[in-house]
């Protein structure tokens, strides 16, 4: 099992560690519910270093990486972050993934379980001159700062003005002196900020923030929290709403689709897709009762199965509901159907609505 | 927390507290600490005859969905209706406000399978 460099710190800040991705990662510090408050209405701060960094160098990336991921790379400007994900020939989605263009490179961060996948996906793919792959997974951290108070908690403590910085856009700066890239972006429905830095200065910028900023109400924040933060803000979690079988499409993340890119991986399946508009897809459900939903349980529609539950949680930030995703067949799609979600044997009904559960006030 | 002296105890982390032909059922400290924050709890129907050791429930956390077993038979007598609107009453006060359900006991000698506080304790550590 492999061990992030803020491993010690979890450890030694009592952090229920469980196996993820090869990693050992903090599920929970203190409580997911507590921690969830943190983030929605202080800060809270998340070690993010299983994911994988990838960095691209290279005159060429740019016009390579196109013909590999669904959403443009070449028309990003400089500091821009962009999501954007790489198919199949079937368009599957083998990951979902965030560019980072910087002045002289470009920074790809994975999810920690394609890490290995998506390594071997770009070096089959490199040309043989103009593009320059670097892995650092498991070397570079990543600590994630994120909530309604970020800007005010991280500004004293960053060489950079922070409240300038646009909406996923990304500076090269220092946070408490160490040298970061520092990304406005997250995956928690919050602002706030990703800091990339090398994984031997990880541990002192980590505990001085926590230390910092403890008055403030910043919060070591585990996976457990990320999830159901996510899950309210309508985010896809690969393996759960994307996966090899789950294409963008039916995910509902047309809007990272650019057919106008003459070719990628995937391109003609995804259109075809689209242009059809018969797949199963993805929704939101809230369910009426309190009975949580969970990964895998099956939706029904008039006493007929029309598909399965992909991920499920209690949702403290959407009135406390049980909410959820399924993918299921389009006709049991359109927002205020009434499905049913079969728990243990009994149909519990359930609305489908729209995506996101939540959305931030401006 | 100490475990209760007065109560006795399930390998699955039960507790059980005996009151002449009436016996509380809940799960214990080491128990909700374990599952973390529980968002729902399901339980057997009043008049439900339950067998020792069967799944007769489920609890809930935000993450996982777990088992609730009986430590001994006998007929469901009630079950603890505030949980439905407070399911984290089994987090913060799992011996008291948190309980699950009320049997009548088939079978009393049944509590020989099970454990003292003492040595409860020595299986409910980290």
């Amino acid at each position: 099992m492999k061990r992030t460099a803020l491993h010690d710190e979890h450890v030694r800040a009592g952090a229920r560690m469980v196996p993820f991705a090869d990693f050992e990662m903090p599920v929970q510090y203190s409580s997911i519910l507590k921690e969830h408050d943190a983030v929605r209405n202080r800060a809270g701060l998340f070690d993010l270093s299983h994911m994988g960094q990838f960095w691209l160098r290279g005159d060429r990336v740019a016009e390579w990486a196109d013909t590999l991921t669904i959403n443009a790379v070449a028309t990003m400007k400089p500091m821009q972050a962009r999501y954007n994900i790489f198919c199949n020939d079937a368009g599957g989605a083998l990951d979902d993934t965030i560019f980072y263009r910087l002045p002289d490179r470009w920074l790809l961060v994975v999810n920690a379980a394609n890490a290995g996948k998506m390594w071997d996906h770009l070096n089959a793919f490199a040309p043989s001159s103009g593009v320059a792959l670097d892995n650092q997974h498991g070397r570079a951290a990543l600590v994630a700062m994120q909530g309604p108070r970020s800007v005010a908690m991280l500004q004293p403590h960053v060489d950079v003005d922070l409240a300038s910085m646009r909406y996923y856009f990304c500076t090269e700066g220092n946070v408490n002196g160490v040298p970061a890239v520092i990304a406005r972006t997250g995956y928690t429905g919050e602002d706030g900020f990703e800091l990339f830095v090398e994984g031997e200065r990880a541990p002192e910028l980590w505990s001085a923030l926590l230390r910092d900023c403890a008055a403030e109400g910043l919060e070591p924040c585990g996976l457990g929290a990320r999830d159901v933060l996510r899950l309210e803000a309508g985010m896809p979690l690969y393996g759960h709403e994307l996966t090899e079988e789950i294409t963008p499409v039916q995910a509902g993340l047309n809007w990272a689709l650019k057919l106008s890119k003459p070719e990628f991986i995937g391109r003609a399946a995804l259109a075809g897709q689209r242009e059809r508009d018969d797949y199963s897809r993805i929704v939101g459900l809230v369910m009426s009762g309190r009975a949580p939903a969970r990964e895998g349980y099956p939706v029904m529609q008039d006493g007929r199965a029309v598909g399965e539950v992909r991920s499920g949680s209690i949702a403290p930030s959407v009135g406390n509901k049980n909410i959820g995703t399924a993918l299921v067949a389009p006709e049991a799609a359109t927002p205020g159907t009434t499905l049913g979600v079969e728990i243990r044997g009994t149909t519990h009904e359930a609305e489908v609505v729209p995506l996101p559960f939540y959305k931030r006030a401006q | 927390m100490a475990q209760p002296a007065d109560l006795l105890y399930s390998k699955e982390h039960e507790w059980i507290k005996l009151d002449g032909d009436s016996a509380t059922i809940g799960i214990t400290d080491y128990a909700q600490n374990a599952l973390g924050d529980i968002v729902y709890v399901e339980l057997p129907k009043v008049g439900a005859t339950i067998a020792q050791f069967s799944n007769v429930g489920v609890i809930e956390s935000v993450k996982a969905v777990s088992d609730l077993f009986t430590p001994i038979s006998g007929e469901v007598v009630e079950v603890n209706a505030a949980l439905d609107n407070d399911p984290a009453a089994v987090n913060r006060e799992p011996y008291g406000g948190g309980w699950l359900l009320k049997i009548r006991p088939s079978d009393p000698s049944e509590t020989k399978a099970l454990l003292s506080a003492a040595d409860y304790e020595k299986i409910a550590t980290d």
